[in-house]
């Protein structure tokens, strides 16, 4: 059983997908679906432990070889990933039963479900596995279930949202389709770990620089890099919250470190950033991210929208982490990854609580609304305050790495730049406070009540570790650690 | 010569770029779809293409035959060509939902209805 | 309270408020208990203080660490005398605020008052964490929760002008803290590795001082409560709080917080000697020379009464960071000694301005005529007040002046003299016509009006702390010891 860890955290959810076909009614549809999600949090949590006891583990899938077979390989880098999509999807799962109950129909809940473990499981195995064909097809296997989550939107401009995405994130998969294959052209190979080995005889080819480009455009295509980000306001935006809780707390994320797994472990740090300008790109691109995002995002009055574009920003200092080439940046960028999912996930979910009650989370209709839901609205401020970057939040903690890198690299403007983008944040996010504690009640401010604690106690428990991944960080900090000097291992 | 040589990849290129254009350019929804397949299917030909060697033959062991073509891209270019189906069909479904709320499938129909509502 | 360890004093100054708050909360509804919380945490902050002062003159070293989020970054405490200085300040008048604020709150039938109390504790509890912080990650982590504490009472009254001074305040304290004070904060920690503050400073020997004039720049500029020009607007935005606001925490806590700072940061990051060789150090001296300077001369000009104070307040306060600047031992001990001279002058300014606000319902300098025939004692506190920020004997102010003026002559500037000096006669310009014209017989010949003073516990209040003026006359040495021990 403890050998086929690695795999049967993807098999999970892939095979409980259908067999919630088989159960009749929606309640009991959510509890299966908990619980396989439950069990799955509990075997990426053994994993990870397993991981930074031992090492890395590698799993040959149906007993063929690595460089035959497709391999599964659960790493430092990855293995806390698993963590937080297994973890948030339980977490938001709990919610979703009450959270879906007035924007989906009742008929389509349980396809919601599958769906949602579909997604799940897509992500899951594109982290997981060792295998760069793999990634595409897991890649696929989550958008697609991506997709269907988001046209699930009550508002019929959900559909077009997911018609935009699925437009854009299908040439993103044919783009990074496309890289994969010249790969493959050059080394006859599509085990990563040997395609590391194989690359380096031949990286001086056109062809590899061609698959470089490609896939690199691909993946940022799905990462929402600044400006590929059209799609992603939208989605977010229109796709029922908890979905929306889920995919901004996750999926992003799972890109990102397709990007650096790539960069660094297939293609090799010397040769991503000697052959391409690709400092110069991602850095100017990270800047420009955040703070074109972040000043759309104080003009929004729906506050989905307003996150959708915060995560873009956000995007732009996972980006800018890497764009510091160095192991205190990819350890920033990684920190962040986990950091910002828990405080986009806390965000997005109280959105949800104000979903459920209003049936809308625009601000215009929000006045005074903390007196109404105060226990929504403070877990909002926290999440918000952890966004900024506020000492003893998670936020904190991963500004500092990000602006302690740009130190060390001598970029000092940059550094600045960092700061500037969380005072910009600091305006998105105060707005909302401003309005929902400091304006009195009005009458267009709905006469409603707290959120059911079947939303509000998730909420709080993404809340709590918010707080706490903040003040005790010897568990993120040293994973990442390890994780940035295992892809600086070959270097130093 | 070389030209020649590389003539499945200039196919390649092509299909592509026309597939993208009408993604780009088309208003109507099912033709982004239709440029949308022609797209992907363009990677598909090179992944075919790319598996073939001149004068090899299918991978099964037969006497007097010692070149075979590569028989992975084939194997890997089905899994993407279901995934590609699975794209095309699901698209045509939420264009058949935008179609019954919005009763149009031009794209900037759609956008009017919505700056209407 | 010597029963207690000096430790646990020392955490509970900060828990206490955070305490008072719960019980503030949960007894909002019947006012006379609400404010005997309030009294009664204030009572029990004051001894703490009190007994920590104890320990401190006995020697006895006081540390305590509560947790370290990263290696080097860690929440810790320790008693050291500037911040025993700004413990004293703030816990004495803390009580003394809370009765007047008991009186002016009710007589002016303010709203929300529970949502009042509960954040005066609060922003009162970050006070003694910056006090009390070890290091810098500790300090700005309690400067923020001012920040924060404090912008509900900046808004209380809730109108649309109360909102945008309070929107100016957040912006500039909170714009400035995170784009320069943290930037110099990361700063700091990469090129000395350690944010604790040490005696002579934490950069190792041979640190560039371009880095270290740079970065002195984002420390004074970034601390925005100290309200140096150009990012002093906040001060005068802020005086559309209420007045028991505008006393302690435009006066006292929120201002001083900020100097407090700077003058941590110049005696313990830095280390004067190192300050004295930075390029820019004489750069921001001139500054804050100037904004000594401008804020007097736009003082002059203001006929709101909290206003005008305020702007005093800007041109005070760079007193002490220019004390900082000089980078002397006389001038570090005058900007200590003014932390606490200055508090106790201008808090009793401000009491009185809101006494006659209550009382008779004037904001304006140029209503004040006569006014001393009505309010005798609230204008004679008011004439005492003006004197120490003038610096005149027999005022607390005479000694901290004096003390910073043998600092600039100790650092041969004498432009800092000269600044000084002219700042004294604007001083004399701008607030002493103030008492004196309310002496004078009303305007248009009308009868004397009778007495009506202010209620009761403010009148107490503003007597208190016109009377300290006086006391920190006839008795500094407690006071100088203190001072004087932070750069030995």
């Amino acid at each position: 059983m403890i050998v086929h860890l690695s795999v049967l955290q993807v098999i999970i959810p892939l095979m409980a997908a259908p067999a919630c076909l088989l159960l009749r009614k929606r309640e009991l549809v959510w509890a299966f679906a908990t619980l396989a999600t439950f069990l799955t949090f509990a075997v990426s949590v053994l994993l990870l432990s397993q991981v930074m006891q031992s090492g890395a583990i590698s799993y040959e899938m149906g007993g063929w070889e690595a460089p035959w077979g497709i391999e599964y390989r659960i790493d430092m880098l990855n293995a806390p990933l698993l963590v937080l999509i297994s973890g948030i999807s339980a977490i938001a799962l709990l919610a979703a039963r009450t959270s879906i109950e007035n924007e989906i129909p009742e008929n389509r809940h349980s396809f919601f479900y599958i769906a949602w473990l579909l997604c799940m499981a897509g992500l899951l195995g594109i982290t997981a596995t060792g295998d760069a064909f793999n990634v595409f097809v897991f890649l696929e296997i989550s958008s697609l279930a991506t997709y269907t989550l988001i046209a699930l939107g009550k508002d019929r401009r959900a559909l077009w949202a997911s018609f935009q995405y699925l437009v854009a994130g299908t040439i993103g998969a044919t783009f990074i389709l496309i890289g994969i294959g010249l790969m493959y052209v050059m080394t006859g190979t599509l085990n990563m770990a040997d395609l590391a080995q194989r690359l380096p005889e031949v990286e001086n080819t056109k062809t590899v620089f061609t698959a470089f480009a490609f896939f690199i455009v691909g993946v940022c295509m799905k990462l929402a890099l600044f400006p590929l980000h059209l799609w992603l306001p939208n989605a977010y935006a229109f796709a029922p919250s908890i979905v929306t809780t889920f995919l901004a707390a996750t999926a992003t994320k799972v890109a990102v470190y397709v990007m650096i797994r790539f960069i660094f472990d297939v293609f090799g740090f010397e040769f991503s950033f000697t052959h391409f300008p690709l400092q110069e790109i991602l850095m100017t691109l990270g800047i420009a991210g955040i703070f074109v995002a972040s000043i759309v995002a104080i003009y929004q009055d729906n506050l989905k929208r307003m996150l959708a574009y915060s995560s873009v920003a956000q995007i732009g200092y996972l980006i800018l982490g890497i764009s510091f080439a160095s192991q205190t940046g990819i350890m920033a960028t990684l920190l962040h990854m986990l950091n910002h999912g828990l405080m986009k996930g806390a965000l997005f979910l109280s959105m949800a609580a104000v979903v459920y009650r209003l049936g809308v989370a625009n601000l215009s209709q929000m006045h005074g609304i903390a007196s109404r839901m105060p226990l929504t609205m403070a877990a909002f401020l926290i999440g918000g305050l952890s966004l900024i970057g506020v000492p003893l939040t998670v936020g904190f903690i991963s500004k500092w790495y990000l602006v302690s890198a740009a130190l060390e690299n001598g970029w000092w403007p940059v550094a600045a730049a960092i700061l500037l983008g969380s005072l910009l944040s600091v305006i998105y996010i105060w707005r909302v406070i401003e309005v929902a504690y400091f304006k009195s009640v009005t009458e267009s401010t709905p006469d409603v009540k707290e959120a059911p604690f079947s939303i509000l106690i998730p909420l709080w428990i993404l809340v709590l570790a918010n707080l706490y991944f903040g003040i005790d960080t010897s568990l993120t900090v040293s994973v990442t650690q390890m994780a940035a000097a295992d892809l600086f291992g070959g270097l130093r | 010569m070389e030209f020649l040589g590389l003539f499945n990849y200039w196919v390649v290129v092509i299909l592509m770029m026309i597939g993208f254009y009408i993604v780009i350019c088309s208003n109507n929804l099912i033709k982004k779809l239709i440029g949308l397949t022609i797209f992907q299917t363009s990677v598909f030909i090179m992944y075919i293409s790319m598996g073939k060697i001149e004068g090899g033959t299918a991978p099964i062991l037969a006497e007097g035959v010692t070149l075979y073509s590569n028989p992975l891209t084939h194997v890997l270019i089905l899994t993407a060509i279901v995934v590609g189906i699975a794209t095309t069909a699901l698209g045509l479904a939420i264009v058949v939902r935008i179609k019954e709320s919005y009763g149009t499938v031009e794209e900037d129909e759609i956008h009017a209805k919505d700056k209407k509502a | 309270m010597n029963f207690l360890a000096p430790e646990l004093m020392l955490q509970l100054t900060m828990l206490v408020p955070v305490l008072a708050i719960a019980g503030i909360l949960l007894t909002g509804r019947s006012e006379n208990v609400r404010e005997a919380v309030s009294i009664i945490a204030s009572l029990i902050v004051l001894a703490l203080v009190i007994g920590l002062y104890q320990n401190f003159t006995a020697g006895v070293p006081v540390a305590v660490s509560w947790f370290e989020i990263m290696p080097g970054l860690s929440l810790s405490f320790r008693l050291e005398a500037m911040g025993m200085i700004f413990a004293l300040v703030a816990g004495v008048l803390w009580l003394v605020t809370i009765f007047y604020a008991i009186g002016y709150m009710r007589s002016h039938h303010e709203q929300n008052q529970t949502r009042f109390y509960a954040c005066f504790a609060l922003a009162i509890g970050s006070v003694f964490g910056v006090a009390f912080a070890s290091n810098l990650f500790t300090l700005f982590i309690f400067y923020e929760v001012l920040t924060l504490s404090t912008y509900p009472l900046v808004t209380h009254a809730g109108t649309p002008e109360a909102k945008k001074g309070g929107r100016t305040y957040l912006g500039i304290l909170l714009g400035t803290s995170i784009a320069f004070f943290l930037f110099a904060i990361l700063g700091t920690y990469f090129v000395a590795g350690t944010l604790e503050f040490t005696e002579g400073g934490v950069f190792p020997a041979g640190t560039s001082t371009a880095i270290g004039g740079a970065l002195l720049v984002l420390f004074v500029f970034g601390v925005g409560k100290a309200a140096i020009m150009p990012f002093h607007r906040w001060l005068p935005a802020a005086m559309v709080a209420p007045t028991p606001v505008s006393a302690l925490l435009h006066a006292v806590a929120v201002v001083k917080a900020g100097v407090f700072t700077l003058l941590k940061v110049g005696t313990f990051i830095f280390g004067l000697d190192f300050l004295n060789t930075l390029p820019t150090t004489d750069a921001l001296l001139y500054l804050a020379g100037a904004s000594v300077v401008i804020a007097s001369l736009i003082a002059m000009r203001q006929d709101n009464l909290k206003k005008r104070l305020a702007y005093s307040t800007v041109s005070q306060l760079s007193y002490i960071t220019a004390g900082m600047l000089l980078a002397t031992e006389a001038g570090i001990t005058g900007g200590a000694m003014h932390i606490a001279m200055h508090a106790f002058g201008k808090i009793t300014l401000f009491f009185c301005a809101g006494a006659i606000l209550v009382t008779l319902h004037k904001t304006n300098v140029s209503q004040l005529r006569g006014v001393g025939w009505q309010m005798p004692f609230t204008m004679i506190a008011f004439l005492i007040g003006t004197l120490s920020i003038i610096g005149l004997p027999p005022t607390g102010g005479a000694w901290s002046k004096w003390f910073l003026l043998s600092g600039a002559l100790e650092a041969d500037q004498v432009v800092i003299m000269g600044v000084l000096m002219l700042s004294s006669l604007l001083n004399i310009a701008y607030l002493l016509p103030i008492p004196v014209l309310a002496f004078f017989p009303p305007a248009d010949g009308a009868a004397r009006p009778a007495i009506k003073e202010a209620p009761l516990p403010s009148l107490l209040a503003l007597s208190f702390t016109a009377l300290m003026c006086l006391v920190l006359f006839v008795f500094p040495q407690p006071l100088y010891e203190l001072a004087a021990s932070i750069t030995n």
